[in-house]
């Protein structure tokens, strides 16, 4: 009798999911991931983004005053839960998704553009929804994977003088779509550059990587690119650490570039480089809100220990951008609580130039953005970051600089309009 | 009392034969059927589409297929997910080569390809059992996953090596794409389980399932009464590879939309199928729809209770989830070794007595 209750209790639950609320909020559903071989790059992303949107409820009142409401839904980095999460959540009102998962935003493209609610995929996703002609509801500035590969390259020619002609670099990969992404641009780049490619894959989780450095160790390319994600990433740095190869020329993608990911190798991984979106460490005046709003006053989604490392920055940065899309929203329509529709035009008219930034108390935290109906990859800037081992930290190396945007629009506009004809979308006019 | 047999007099072979000799199973499975059909298309919204009741239809499909071969057959095999990705790469290579195709032909085919695939990773069969093949077929996970990362051809040279079902309509509605209304992809799958549902359930019935059974209980025995263990073996292979293609297109074209192969299809799938199979009861059809709906259905519904209902953290959750999982497989293990399909078939058996049990 108990059974047949809790059944028919729990399907009553089930169906009341999607019923949604009629309270004036603003809802961002948090697609992350606690659990899971990708968890140790989850968390902290999860919580900065929510930690953010915390501080702007907490300080602010909500953006405009309308309150904020996260919905946490986890998908341990997989497609099928990450479905499931969108079903669930888009009925409650939800404005924008940020699955932080390639594949996940793989499979959402066509179905928020037909459910009409944007998806910001920042520096992941499918690079060429850069282009807005095509891709309405997708965005992914402030830049793309395949910036990063370009101004990655770019930093490997400025190494060796200018000329990458007869070197050898060798690309070590996440075998999924993620990981697959740069490759056709490091391809374009190495006709023009004359740099000789090797593709190696790591297939999911990634911790066996023997093989591939075992391959490494053989070749000793010029330089390792590494698209790494999860424990393939510590795994990749211990395993290069382990057959010495100089660290310095072991440069990872922004998701290959945390403090977890190094740390766990310890003195060996001194001199990892990888390439950075955005500033490092807590050194802004944000930070001084974020522990006497939400930290201080336990409001913290995590522990409140991961403050100023690179992803939880980069969470929070990620929150920071959907804050102040809303605000051009609610600017442009005049109205407080906006919806979906409304988000993605705030988005379509996001500026942020560097006096806003110091106001938001994150002075030259990131690059200025602008972003317009035909471009939503955003300024495409990378710098070079560099972890010190003794110090426990990253530094910037190098100054924020743009892509090859010659290869790199190429790439973009022929993808983007190969998509475009295979689901037949005729591309907006921007004017 | 309510659950008999008395009254319901057979009097023609026909009738003695039927699939459900008894009045009020044929009823139960009847009202099923026509709620399936004619109610629940109305009730559907997007979240009972895509998170409960289509994964739950491609699953049984699935599940059907293992186990026709490990259930029925005894032939052990770890290939399903390879197999499903045999399936979800046809209809992909189908849908894009030929636009104008019906896609119930789409489908159909698919699983065409992959019964042939089926039978070319059969061939071992004949040589190796148990423990061996299952080790044999898990080669053939690794390999078909490899071989569709590895050309091109097959995800027609995209950057990401992903594939993304096109939209594709069926009587002018669509069916797959991200415009496909709920109601429309949860009956274009609801009439494929139903139809091969029935097909399977008479094959095993019949002389095919018949020779399935004798080469599983003793295949030697077996060959000696005169069953063939090339030609059963291989149709075992074939016929459960068709249904696991299809199963691999519907997942592909109408639930997910776009899959990369190392994720869709890993060797997590396979053990999933199989233990569906388990769970729901080697050797039975109702037990491959049982296992499907409580592998699938129960961690959404314990996220359900416990993120939605009770508002617990989503990572602790996640966590339990998996513990009650597995305790809830081993008690129901415990309580019946031979999975859920017998615990329902004992119910029956007492319910016939009920309330004057010996």
């Amino acid at each position: 009798m108990n059974i047949q209750k809790t059944i028919a209790a729990s399907f009553a639950l089930v169906l009341s999911i999607g019923a949604g609320s009629a309270a004036a909020d603003l809802v961002f559903p948090s697609l992350d991931y606690r659990t899971g071989p990708y968890a140790p790059n989850g968390i902290h992303f999860a919580d900065g983004y929510a930690d953010y949107f915390t501080l702007v409820n907490e300080r602010d009142g909500g953006i405009g005053g309308v309150p904020v409401r996260v919905l946490p839904c986890e998908t341990g980095y997989n497609t099928e839960k990450g479905v499931e999460c969108y079903e669930s959540t888009k009925g409650e009102g939800a404005l924008l998704y940020q699955p932080l998962s390639t594949g996940i935003t793989y499979q959402l493209i066509p179905k928020v553009t037909a459910d009409n609610i944007p998806l910001h995929s920042m520096g992941y996703g499918r690079t060429s929804a850069a282009n807005g002609r095509v891709f309405s509801h997708i965005f992914n500035y402030p830049g793309t994977y395949w910036d990063a590969a370009s101004i990655i390259v770019k930093h490997m020619s400025d190494q060796e003088g200018g000329d990458l002609n007869g070197k050898s670099i060798t690309l070590v990969y996440h075998n999924s779509a993620y990981g697959k992404e740069p490759i056709r641009t490091l391809e374009e780049l190495s006709r023009k550059h004359g740099y000789k490619l090797t593709l190696l894959a790591v297939d999911h989780p990634g911790q066996e990587q023997k093989s591939q450095w075992l391959q490494i160790r053989r070749e000793r390319p010029d330089y390792v690119v590494m698209w790494g994600w999860g424990v393939m990433n510590q795994v990749a740095i211990q395993e290069a650490a382990n057959i010495r190869y100089p660290m310095d020329r072991f440069i990872g993608v922004w998701w290959s570039a945390s403090e977890n990911d190094v740390i766990p190798v310890g003195e060996a991984a001194n001199g990892y480089k990888a390439i950075a979106m955005h500033g490092v460490g807590d050194g802004y005046p944000v930070y001084d809100d974020i522990r006497k709003y939400v930290i201080d006053a336990g409001k913290a989604a995590g522990d409140g220990s991961n403050l100023g490392t690179v992803l939880y920055n980069r969470g929070m940065y990620a929150a920071m951008l959907a804050v102040e899309a809303v605000r051009a929203a609610q600017e442009i329509h005049g109205v407080a609580d906006i919806n979906a529709s409304q988000m993605r035009d705030g988005m379509e008219a996001l500026k942020i130039d560097q006096a806003r930034m110091a106001e938001l108390g994150l002075p030259n935290f990131g690059p200025e953005i602008n972003v317009t109906c035909a471009n939503h990859g955003g300024p495409g800037l990378g710098a070079i970051q560099q972890w010190d081992a003794s110090a426990k930290s990253w530094s910037l190396i190098t100054d924020f600089t743009g892509a090859d945007r010659e290869v790199v629009d190429a790439l973009i506009e022929e993808d983007s309009s190969a998509y475009a004809a295979e689901n037949n979308i005729t591309p907006r006019d921007c004017g | 009392m309510f659950y008999r047999e008395s009254g319901d007099f057979k009097t023609s072979y026909i009738q003695d034969q039927q699939i459900f000799p008894i009045g009020l199973d044929r009823w139960f499975v009847a009202v099923v059927c026509v709620f399936a059909v004619l109610v629940v298309p109305f009730l559907i919204n997007d979240y009972w589409e895509k998170s409960v009741l289509v994964p739950v239809l491609v699953w049984s499909m699935a599940a059907i297929g293992l186990n026709i071969l490990t259930g029925y057959c005894g032939q052990v095999s770890l290939g399903t997910g390879g197999f499903m990705a045999v399936g979800a790469y046809a209809s992909y290579k189908l849908t894009t080569m030929f636009p104008e195709l019906n896609m119930f032909l789409v489908v159909l085919l698919s699983g065409g390809v992959t019964a042939l695939v089926g039978i070319v990773f059969g061939l071992p069969s004949l040589r190796i059992k148990g423990f061996y093949l299952a080790v044999a077929t898990l080669a053939s996970q690794f390999f078909l996953v490899w071989l569709f990362n590895k050309v091109p051809w097959f995800y027609n040279y995209s950057a990401s090596g992903q594939i993304s079902a096109p939209e594709r309509f069926v009587f002018g509605i669509a069916v797959s794409g991200p415009n496909a209304p709920p109601w429309a992809t949860y009956l274009f799958c609801l009439v494929f389980v139903v139809v091969f549902a029935f097909i399977a359930k008479n094959l095993t019935r019949g002389r095919i399932g018949r020779s399935w059974m004798a080469i599983r209980d003793m295949d030697i025995a077996a060959e000696i009464i005169g069953v063939p263990p090339l030609r059963t073996k291989l149709s075992a292979f074939a016929i459960s590879s068709f249904y696991i293609g299809i199963s691999g297109a519907l997942f592909f074209l109408v639930y997910l939309g776009a899959v990369e192969p190392t994720e869709a299809f890993g060797i997590d799938k396979s053990f999933l199928v199989l233990f569906m199979i388990i769970i729901g009861g080697l050797g039975s059809i109702l037990g491959s729809f049982i296992g499907a709906a409580f592998m699938f259905l129960m961690p959404v519904l314990f996220k359900n209770i416990m993120v939605g209902g009770l508002g617990w953290p989503t990572d602790l959750v996640a966590h339990l989830i998996f513990i009650l999982i597995g305790g809830l497989i081993m008690f129901f293990l415990i309580v019946e070794p031979h999975g859920l399909a017998q615990l329902w078939r004992v119910t029956k058996e007492k319910l016939r007595l009920w309330p004057f049990p010996h």
